[in-house]
């Protein structure tokens, strides 16, 4: 339209919008084709957002500690469980799950549509990840029949190792927690068979630790028995949930069945995890595989143990150089530690699926539990408000929109209808997104939230009335319809961009800091200002910069709401080129009565910003208060009066002022 | 009605009609004052009675489970618990096909020996069907605690990004004791009405929170703008000048403060009566409360407040001095006209206002000489 670059250009920015809405539909419409939201995939597009727990229900869990020792736990490590549950649900988008206590020690998880495997072990497996140095591989299959056999399978791997750990463990099965002192005797005498020209490298570590984790003297008879009888390919024996005790070895299997280990005593705790993020493995060379793995990034105290553990693994042989990773008692990933780790990264590889690596990581980043869980019942439940209250609900919000839009049209009669559109135009962007959303990340609507979109529409339509009333206030200073479109917008524009900045600030913070339902109505809260932005910049001011050209608004029809006459702008306005327009009702008759008169021709002309006061500035006598050029006036004629001048009444003065400006 | 209220609005903005909301601040503060007493009062009397009445989400309660039932309809269920404990809202759920679930807020073992029983004949099973367990509570101390961190970060940041926007802490804390005002009076009003108190009324206060930081930035812009540059002028004081920021916005206020609460009505007048007891009823009267009382206290408190605490400052208080005491000099001189012409026109003192004038039309212009 507008074809000049300094011009506004009012369309394009309605076609911008335009443009948008139709691509966030589109691709939630390509959505509803591609991945349609089934009784499968309950995490498909639909058109229709989804609702949380409590307007359109969602499946139970109820949730049974499973201790090994069959000690019963304390309130404390349920209430430190759901706080982890919940942590990591929150983790995986805005769904406000329902999770509570019930009876002794039950926990019961409430979380909307249904849920899929990797939620149920989200909320199920304690995730306790710990680090051991791995002493002996072997077979999964257990061989109570033959010991020898089965000790020789096992050690195969391990070269040459088998003897000399049998035979040290003999030596020092007695005492295990050995005096560092000791320990230092013994390595030296253990492996200076095998590599002493490393083993001397590490001599001065191993004298600040009590016991070399590494060392096979660990491996006690029973130990040995336990590992023998041990089957790996049992599916009971990959459930996992026992980690172990921290400080001496143990045995384990991996968690697909393929193998299994004597363990070392724990070198990393899992709580020295400072982050854990999933993702496609990156090869050597920059190359992405296709394999899915979890990078995990260690504090500083887990840096510094990762890199004492891996400089002690590399020089060993195999395969005592192998490094397990074991989460609840299972063994998920062995790497060999081929150098160094200096900076605390890792990366454990295993049998990753895209959900179950983005799982592991979740959980690593929360924390363990202090117990594991077993899935007790599982079913699906209603909604916890009724139906009922959504729809009356909405029917009230009805009944208060329409009187919205009354209102609207009553004050700003057909500029209420800008009103009413934009509004119109923020639900269908909400709608839109929040669909999206509930496709893409998995948001749910609940009650809470829907009373945030209720309290968006006071803000949304806030900024449109802030917009309308500045530019009323540049019609009352007697601007063009147009420039005071463009001048109310600069003023308008700054007001609202404040204002809606401290509302997403509110909805960040709280979304980060905050759990549960709290976050659900940040999120909403975040989403409605920046739709309310939006809506405001690329639908209500370029609307108005082209109603301002329309005749029905330009001339201030009564009906439009911008009538300057209505707006009190009762004077004539210089309209350029010797025109002069408005001006239809005579000056002041409204405003002859006595009280009024003085107060609107008190000759100040003098605006609302006190910058432009300057314009008095010349005319100011010495440093005493500046003067407007009509006080100077009625200064002089004051002065240049008579004596009786000073009775004259100050109404009979700006009378005066008021014919003399007249003429 | 209309053209009286345009008119309203005009007289407003021009300032020939003029509130000295800011003048009568003293009295303002008092009433905010005796609102929160009276509200923490309320607060202090229901927690020393029987205490806040807190829902189930907070305290945990009491949960039946009635199995093999044949219809799942909710409301026998609602039937029973009404017959024993009267009060009580139970929050009713079906699980399963033939399953449903009841929880209330925690009874005495008689009475959930009674809602027992209740149940199984309501439903129409045995005894045995219904069992019993006590439920811990899904909004924990520690979703409370983590909800108040996030406030208190929430509060600071916003101040902070007040300060920088403003240029000025004073702005930013007269708006965070507004915020506490309207949170601490619209709580006092929902423990009057001792309405349960569940997750919903703390969203909706959050809520509040927000739309009442909001809708103070929105009048403080307006007095930032009309008190930028008061420095260098001697006709106003800050004081006057706020006070038309606050006149000028009040229509603003009063169209906003009406489009955003018309729908909250709607759900809690049409809606309450409509459906009894329920989460809507708590979220909307704790909404309704909230953004009425946002909206007063950004005109009648924060705004005053602001201007009480920036007058400590030292270049405004020696300017309000010096621009009073030209007043006073230049009435003794002349003996006349501002004031008196000000004074006629109705605007009050400490609101006073100076007149815009506006464009005279050409005929104003000085007459080119043309040559004979």
């Amino acid at each position: 339209m507008a074809t000049s670059s300094t011009r506004a250009r009012p369309v394009r920015t309605l076609v911008t919008l335009g443009i948008l809405i139709v691509v966030l539909f589109g691709s939630l419409f390509a959505g509803t084709k591609l991945d349609p939201k089934t009784e499968d995939n309950p995490g498909g597009a639909s058109l229709t957002p989804g609702l949380a727990l409590d307007l359109e229900g969602g499946t139970q869990i109820i949730l049974q500690p499973v201790t090994t020792d069959g000690s019963q736990p304390t309130a404390e490590d349920i209430n430190q469980a759901i706080n982890v549950i919940r942590q990591r649900i929150d983790a995986q988008g805005v769904s406000e799950a329902e999770i509570t206590s019930q009876g002794q020690n039950n926990i019961v998880v409430g979380i909307p549509g249904r849920p899929s495997q990797e939620t149920i072990d989200l909320v199920s497996t304690s995730a306790q990840m710990r680090f051991r140095p791995v002493l002996s591989v072997g077979m999964p299959t257990a061989t109570p029949t033959d010991e020898t056999a089965d000790e020789a399978a096992g050690e195969d791997a391990a070269a040459d190792e088998a003897p000399d750990a049998t035979e040290s463990a003999d030596a020092t099965a007695s005492d295990d927690a050995d005096a560092a002192t000791d320990e230092a005797a013994d390595a030296p005498a253990d492996e200076s068979t095998d590599a002493p020209a490393d083993e001397s490298t590490d001599a001065p570590a191993e004298t600040t630790r009590p016991e070399d984790p590494s060392d096979l003297s660990q491996i006690t008879p029973e130990l040995q028995e336990q590992f023998d009888a041990l089957d790996c390919t049992l599916p009971e024996n990959l459930v996992g949930g026992d980690s172990g005790p921290t400080d001496s070895a143990f045995v384990a299997c991996a968690d697909d069945g393929t193998a299994k280990y004597i363990l070392g005593p724990v070198e990393i705790e899992g709580t020295d995890i400072a982050n854990a993020n999933s993702g496609l493995r990156v090869g050597q060379n920059g190359v992405v595989t296709n394999e899915w793995v979890v990078n995990i990034e260690f504090d500083s105290e887990g840096t510094k143990a990762f890199r004492d553990v891996t400089t002690r693994l590399t020089s060993l042989p195999s395969p005592q150089n192998q490094f397990a990773m074991v989460l609840d008692g299972l063994v998920i990933s062995a790497p060999v530690s081929q150098v160094v780790i200096p900076d605390g990264k890792a990366e454990i590889s295993g049998s990753f699926t895209r959900d179950s690596a983005a799982t592991l990581a979740n959980q690593l980043n929360f924390g363990s539990l202090p117990l594991t869980f077993e899935v007790q019942s599982q079913e699906q439940i209603s909604a916890t408000l009724g139906s009922e209250q959504l729809e009356k609900g909405l029917l009230a919000g009805a009944i208060g929109m329409l009187l919205v839009v009354i209102y609207s049209l009553f004050q700003y009669r057909v500029l209420g209808l800008v009103t009413v559109a934009s509004l119109g135009i923020a639900a269908v962007v909400t709608y839109g997104v929040i669909s999206v959303l509930s496709w893409t990340i998995g948001y749910r609507l609940s009650l809470a939230g829907v009373a945030g979109l209720i309290v968006a529409i006071g803000i949304t339509a806030d900024s449109f009335i802030v917009y309308f009333e500045r530019i009323r206030d540049e019609l009352r200073d007697g601007r063009t319809l147009n420039s005071a479109v463009e001048k109310g917008w600069q003023r308008a524009r700054r007001t609202i961009l404040a204002s809606d900045a401290v509302n997403f600030v509110a909805a960040i913070v709280l979304y980060y800091l905050a759990v549960g339902g709290v976050r659900g109505f940040a999120f909403t809260l975040g989403l409605t200002t920046l739709v309310d932005l939006v809506v405001v910049f690329l639908f209500t001011h370029p609307l108005m910069q082209l109603l301002a050209r329309t005749k029905f608004f330009a001339n201030g029809h009564p009906a439009s709401g911008l009538d300057p006459r209505r707006l009190g702008v009762r004077t004539a306005r210089y309209a350029g080129r010797g025109r002069v327009v408005g001006a239809t009702a005579a000056p002041g008759t409204a405003d002859d009565t006595t009280q009024d008169a003085p107060a609107q021709d008190a000759p100040a002309p003098e605006r609302s910003a006190p910058v432009r006061e300057t314009v008095g500035a010349g005319v100011g006598r010495g440093d005493g208060p500046r003067m407007t050029i009509a006080e100077r006036r009625a200064a002089e004629r004051r002065a240049a009066a008579p004596a009786d001048g000073a009775d004259g009444s100050p109404t009979a003065d700006a009378a005066g002022d008021e014919n003399e400006e007249k003429h | 009605m209309a053209s009286g209220f345009a008119q309203w609005g005009n007289d407003l903005y021009t300032g020939r009609r003029s509130y000295a909301i800011v003048a009568k601040r003293r009295a303002y503060f008092v009433v905010a004052a005796v609102l929160v007493v009276l509200s923490l009062g309320i607060i202090g009397v229901r927690i020393a009675g029987d205490g806040l009445n807190l829902g189930i989400e907070f305290r945990g309660g009491s949960e039946f489970t009635v199995s093999g039932v044949s219809d799942t309809s909710q409301q026998p269920a609602l039937d029973a618990v009404a017959a024993v404990a009267p009060e009580e809202v139970p929050r009713v759920t079906s699980v399963g096909g033939s399953t449903v679930r009841v929880q209330t807020a925690q009874l005495s073992n008689a009475q959930v020996e009674q809602v027992a029983t209740e149940l199984a004949g309501a439903y129409g099973v045995d005894a045995g069907e219904v069992t019993s367990s006590y439920i811990g509570p899904t909004w924990g101390k520690d979703v409370s605690q983590k909800a108040l961190v996030g406030l208190v970060v929430f509060l600071l940041l916003v101040s902070l990004v007040m300060t920088v926007y403003f240029r000025n802490w004073r702005m930013a804390l007269a708006a965070v004791i507004a915020l506490f005002h309207d949170l601490v009076v619209t709580v006092g009003i929902y423990a009057l009405i001792g309405w349960e108190i569940t997750p919903a009324t703390v969203i909706g206060l959050l809520t509040i929170l927000a739309y009442s930081i909001y809708d103070t930035v929105v009048v403080f812009d307006k007095v930032r703008e009309n008190t930028a540059g008061v420095l260098d002028q001697t006709r106003s004081t800050y004081a006057e000048r706020a006070n038309l920021a606050v006149n000028q916005t009040l229509v603003r206020s009063i169209n906003t403060s009406v489009v955003a609460l018309l729908p909250v009505a709607g759900i809690l007048f049409i809606g309450a009566f409509l459906l009894g007891a329920g989460t809507l009823r708590d979220i909307a009267l704790a909404l309704f409360v909230g953004m009425a009382v946002g909206a007063y206290s950004s005109v009648f408190l924060a705004t005053p407040l602001e201007v009480e605490l920036r007058e400590r400052e030292k270049p405004i208080r020696d300017h309000t001095a010096k621009v009073l005491a030209l007043r006073a000099e230049r009435t003794e001189t002349s003996g006349d006209d501002e004031d008196a012409a000000l004074a006629a026109a109705g605007v009050a003192a400490g609101s006073r206002q100076l007149q815009p004038g506006a464009h005279q039309g050409n005929k104003a212009q000085p007459r080119r000489r043309r040559p004979r």
